[in-house]
C-alpha cells in the first residue's frame, strides 16, 4: 500500500506545480482560476490521505465542504470573467486598471 | 512493491504530468482538457485510499460540471492567445524557483517514516464509505452542512444577477404587474338601450 508520505509528496509537488502556474500565466485570468483548482486538488488530497491514514472520516467531511465552496467559487469567478470580457472586451490582467489607488 | 502501490505510482506520474500541461500548454481549451484528466487521475488515487464517495463526487461534480462550465466560458470568450503568452518565458526561471524552493521545503517536511501515523483500517467490501460518511455529516456537520447549501444557493444567485442583460429593444413579460391589475383597468362597463331589430 502507499503510505502518508507518498500523498503528502504528491500534493506537496501539485501544490508548487500550481504556484508556478500563477507565475507563468500571470496575464490569463482562466489559467489563474484553473491553477486555483489544481490547489484545492492537492489540499483534498493531503485531507484524504490524512484521513485514510489515521482512520478519522472527518476529513473526508471537510474534502466535501472544500469541493462545495470551490464548485461556488469557479461558478462565481466565470461569470465575473464573462461580464469582464463583455465590458472590456479583454480578460488579460494587465488591462484591468480602471480602479486605481 | 504491490499491486496499489505500482497504480498509485503510475497515476501520481499522470497526475503530475497533466497538472504540468495545464500550466504550460499554450490553448487554454487544452488546458482544461488536461485538467480533466487531472482530476481523473486524482479520482483513481482517492479509490486507492477508500474515498470512494468522494472520488465519484469528484468526476462528476468537477468534470461533469465545473470543467463543463471551464469550457463553455473558454470557448466562448474570443482571446488573443499570443498576446496572453506575452512574459512567458519572462518569469519561466521565477517560476520554476519559486516551484522548486517550495515543494523542496514540503517533500523535507514530510518525507521520512510516517508509520507513527499510521492508524489505517482496510475495510472490507461491507463497508459502505458513503454510508459512513453520511452518518458523520447529517448528525455533527448537520449546521455547515446547511451552510454549504446556502453558500451554493448564493453562488446561483451571484452568477445568473452577474450574466444576466436585458437587451432593450427586447419584449417580456412583467409578472408583477399582471398580478397586479384590476377588473377596471380592463373592461369597461357601457350602459346603453337595447337597440331595434331593423
Amino acid at each position: 500500500m502507499p503510505e502518508l508520505s507518498d500523498y503528502l509528496i504528491l500534493g506537496a509537488i501539485l501544490f508548487s506545480l500550481s504556484i508556478a502556474g500563477i507565475f507563468l500565466n500571470r496575464k490569463n485570468v482562466i489559467i489563474i482560476l484553473m491553477s486555483i483548482e489544481l490547489m484545492l486538488l492537492a489540499v483534498n488530497m493531503n485531507f484524504i490521505a490524512f484521513s485514510h491514514f489515521l482512520n478519522n472520516i472527518e476529513g473526508q467531511v471537510f474534502v466535501f465542504f472544500i469541493l462545495t465552496v470551490a464548485a461556488a467559487e469557479a461558478a462565481i469567478g466565470l461569470a465575473i470573467l464573462v461580464v469582464l470580457f463583455r465590458n472590456r472586451r479583454s480578460i488579460n490582467v494587465e488591462e484591468l486598471d480602471s480602479l486605481k489607488g | 512493491m504491490g499491486i496499489e502501490k505500482f497504480i498509485f505510482y503510475i497515476f501520481s506520474v499522470l497526475l503530475i504530468a497533466s497538472a504540468s500541461m495545464v500550466i504550460s500548454v499554450r490553448n487554454p481549451v487544452k488546458a482544461a482538457l488536461f485538467l480533466v484528466l487531472a482530476f481523473f487521475a486524482s479520482a483513481v488515487l482517492w479509490l486507492l485510499i477508500q474515498a470512494e464517495f468522494l472520488a465519484i463526487v469528484l468526476v462528476l461534480v468537477y468534470v461533469g460540471a465545473v470543467m463543463v462550465l471551464f469550457l463553455f466560458v473558454v470557448m466562448m470568450l474570443d482571446i488573443n492567445i499570443e498576446r496572453m503568452r506575452a512574459g512567458f518565458m519572462r518569469y519561466l526561471p521565477l517560476g520554476i524557483l519559486v516551484a522548486l524552493s517550495m515543494a523542496g521545503m514540503l517533500i523535507w517536511i514530510v518525507s521520512g517514516d510516517g508509520s507513527a501515523f499510521d492508524h489505517s483500517v482496510l475495510h472490507g467490501p461491507a463497508y459502505s464509505n458513503t454510508q459512513a460518511l453520511g452518518l458523520v455529516l447529517y448528525t455533527d456537520y448537520v449546521y455547515p452542512f446547511e451552510i454549504a447549501a446556502v453558500i451554493l444557493l448564493v453562488a446561483i444567485i451571484a452568477a445568473i444577477t452577474l450574466t444576466l442583460r436585458r437587451r432593450p429593444n427586447t419584449k417580456h413579460q412583467k409578472p408583477a404587474d399582471q398580478i397586479a391589475v384590476k377588473r377596471n383597468d380592463r373592461v369597461r362597463m357601457v350602459k346603453m338601450k337595447a337597440e331595434e331589430r331593423k
